[in-house]
């Protein structure tokens, strides 16, 4: 009872969208697309709706092979970036024009559309058009369309991207309520790894068309299988260094030396790319087996809680983002400790080894 | 540091100020002062009050070229709005296609507006050109400098050539601005070509289409040149449209206040019709 993408490519002329994609999203499953741009998020989403169809592969839905369905036989429902609303119909035809499609009777209409509205809180704007209301309860109703009809798949492609600030973290915290406890599967695409945290579910991660990694989310953070997996699930980017391991003593930017610490302890003496979120790197001393590295400032950027350092470190750029504030001049050479327990080892060849 | 607080700036407002003076205001002041005035030359003016105005309202020949004119704008807007429309939907929106549709439809536009009246004169000759001729092999009795209906029908056909690129082309633009992921969620909800147009397309051009029925009624109504070229105004007056009898009346009759009044007539007309269309349809986007 799921959604079953097999071996599914996608290719336009020379270009390849997708390689080849194998993936499971179980039935009542939130899972997340998480990818910079053009990573190839949104043609996968196609391809799961049937908006698209694979160059090669198969896709099954409960069993059945789903793979030339279009899309109007698969029953989906999307919601995009953009706020796609009917311009001239008002909040409640719109909600209602996906069941009125599906001839669905007056009665039932409207005890659904109520129940969409109320669960996104868009009672008091039923009589508007979409020109007439902001953008978040334009997306609001975007989503009640989506939700209003019972799709067995629900796509939602960056659709808080749109949003500002303020109305982003709202909706946030609604949407996977919104879905808990349906039978639909979820999928939703972002560019940002703190949205995908937020959101727990799966995550897939994605590069250059091709998926580097699908699990549950908290697994895939804290264990991406390789080195691009790490980058794409790190936002500020991740630290990376080449590291020299000899013993217990890592060889760091030439002339650092680290204690192996916990995490390379058991590895075999030989060269190994270093990475380590930026939140392991900070201005203050920890007790924790940590390294120092040192290096020009060359960005500060400073919140009300927290301190994101950008710092030059031999030709590499490093960023620490650290509680508190911790003013640095700009240009002035810093010294920040590195907690290597934390981070993460990977082989030249990418993969993770510890 | 202190501000210096004076009204210099003022001087920078006039330079605009002045070119509106002398383009707009002036002249039109001259005008109403023309209209309400009698002259036989040798620079002697009388006063003559609302005569000229009067006059007007009860001369057939400027009630006869009102129809004809309303007439004429009224077929044009009919065929070139849904004509122009239909183009820009089946123009391609991507592909090397664009850039050769969008020259074939700038160039009736790019025609200056005597060679228009030239071109339609010659092919409409009932002797040698290709419409008129044609015509008149197929077995169609045409000529327009003799039958009314030869001539309005040129006349139109000139103008729906020379005209509906522009709405063709406003059109386009409105269609290409709406995002592609209009055209998915529509597919997603299973809606057909029909109504992607009408729920749509539709809509999303509301604003071009304004925009163009406006731009094409004022052109229309105060079309010139094209005609004086290609009929004269003939045969007979049966093409003599607001603009030809005023310049008529102007410049053959040397009726300086009639005309005057005839052009304010004209000009309210004009003004009156384009705000009441464009205040109806803001009104129904308020609603």
């Amino acid at each position: 009872m799921s959604l079953e993408l097999i071996d599914i490519t996608k290719r336009v002329g020379a270009e390849t969208y997708i390689h080849p994609t194998s993936l499971v999203l179980p039935e009542g499953s939130f899972n997340v697309l998480l990818g910079t741009t053009l990573s190839g998020k949104t043609t996968l989403m196609q391809l799961m709706a049937g908006i698209q169809s694979p160059s090669s592969g198969t896709i099954r839905f409960r069993g059945q092979d789903v793979t030339r369905f279009p899309v109007q036989r698969r029953n989906v429902s999307m919601v995009y970036q953009q706020f796609i609303n009917y311009p001239n119909f008002t909040v409640y035809d719109n909600i209602a024009s996906p069941l009125k499609v599906a001839g669905m009777s007056a009665a039932e209409i409207d005890r659904r559309v109520g129940a969409a509205a109320e669960l996104l809180r868009l009672q008091p704007m039923l009589k508007r058009r979409p020109s007439e209301l902001s953008g978040g309860q334009q997306q609001r109703t975007a989503i009640a369309r989506a939700i209003v009809k019972d799709s067995d798949l629900i796509l939602m492609d960056e659709p808080l991207a749109n949003l500002d600030y303020k109305l982003r973290e709202e909706l946030r915290d609604e949407l996977p309520k919104l879905f808990a406890g349906r039978n639909a599967i979820v999928v939703y695409a972002t560019t940002e790894p703190s949205e995908a945290l937020l959101f727990g579910g799966n995550t897939a991660t994605l590069h250059e068309g091709r998926v580097t990694q699908f699990g549950p989310t908290s697994a895939t953070y804290r264990a991406p299988r390789d080195l691009t997996t790490a980058q794409v699930f790190s936002d500020p980017p991740i630290n990376i260094a080449d590291v020299e391991k000899h013993g217990n003593k890592l060889k760091v930017f030439g002339d650092e030396s680290w204690p192996a610490g916990r995490a390379a302890e058991n590895l075999p003496d030989g060269r190994y790319i270093f990475g380590i979120r930026p939140h392991y790197v900070t201005p203050l001393p920890v007790k924790a087996k940590t390294g120092e590295i040192e290096g020009r400032v060359l960005v500060t950027e400073l919140s009300g809680s927290e301190s994101v350092i950008h710092l030059s470190v031999a030709g590499k750029t490093w960023v620490s983002q650290s509680h508190g504030i911790h003013p640095f001049e700009v240009g002035s050479q810093a010294r920040l400790h590195v907690e290597v327990n934390r981070g993460l080892f990977f082989l030249p060849s990418g993969e993770l080894v510890s | 540091m202190n501000k210096t607080v004076n009204n210099r700036a003022w001087w920078l407002v006039l330079p605009v100020f002045a070119m509106v003076a002398f383009n707009a205001l002036i002249p039109l002041i001259t005008v109403v002062n023309y209209s309400v005035q009698e002259t036989f030359g040798n620079n002697e003016f009388f006063w003559s009050g609302t005569t000229w105005f009067k006059q007007l309202l009860h001369d057939d020949q400027f009630i006869d070229s009102l129809q004809r004119q309303i007439i004429f704008t009224a077929t044009v807007l009919v065929i070139q709005i849904p004509l122009g429309l239909v183009i820009a939907l089946c123009m391609p929106r991507s592909g090397p296609w664009v850039s050769v549709c969008l020259v074939l439809m700038s160039l009736p536009l790019l025609v200056p507006w005597n060679v228009v009246g030239s071109m339609w004169n010659i092919m409409a000759l009932p002797d040698i050109g290709l419409l008129g001729k044609g015509l008149n092999a197929l077995g169609i009795p045409f000529n327009y400098t003799r039958q009314p209906v030869s001539a309005w029908f040129t006349v139109i056909l000139m103008d729906v050539w020379h005209w509906t690129s522009l709405v063709v082309l406003l059109c386009y633009a409105g269609l290409v601005s709406i995002p592609d992921a209009y055209y998915q969620a529509a597919r997603v909800d299973g809606a057909g070509p029909w109504a992607v147009f009408r729920y749509i397309q539709l809509p999303k051009l509301k604003h071009v289409l304004t925009i163009a029925i406006l731009l094409r009624f004022m052109d229309s109504f105060m079309i010139y040149t094209e005609v004086i070229v290609l009929t004269g105004g003939g045969p007979g007056s049966t093409t003599k449209f607001l603009s030809i009898d005023l310049v008529q009346k102007a410049l053959g009759g040397f009726d300086l206040g009639p005309a005057a009044a005839m052009s304010i007539v004209y000009f309210l007309i004009i003004l009156l019709l384009s705000w009441l269309f464009y205040t109806l349809m803001m009104r129904s986007e308020a609603k």
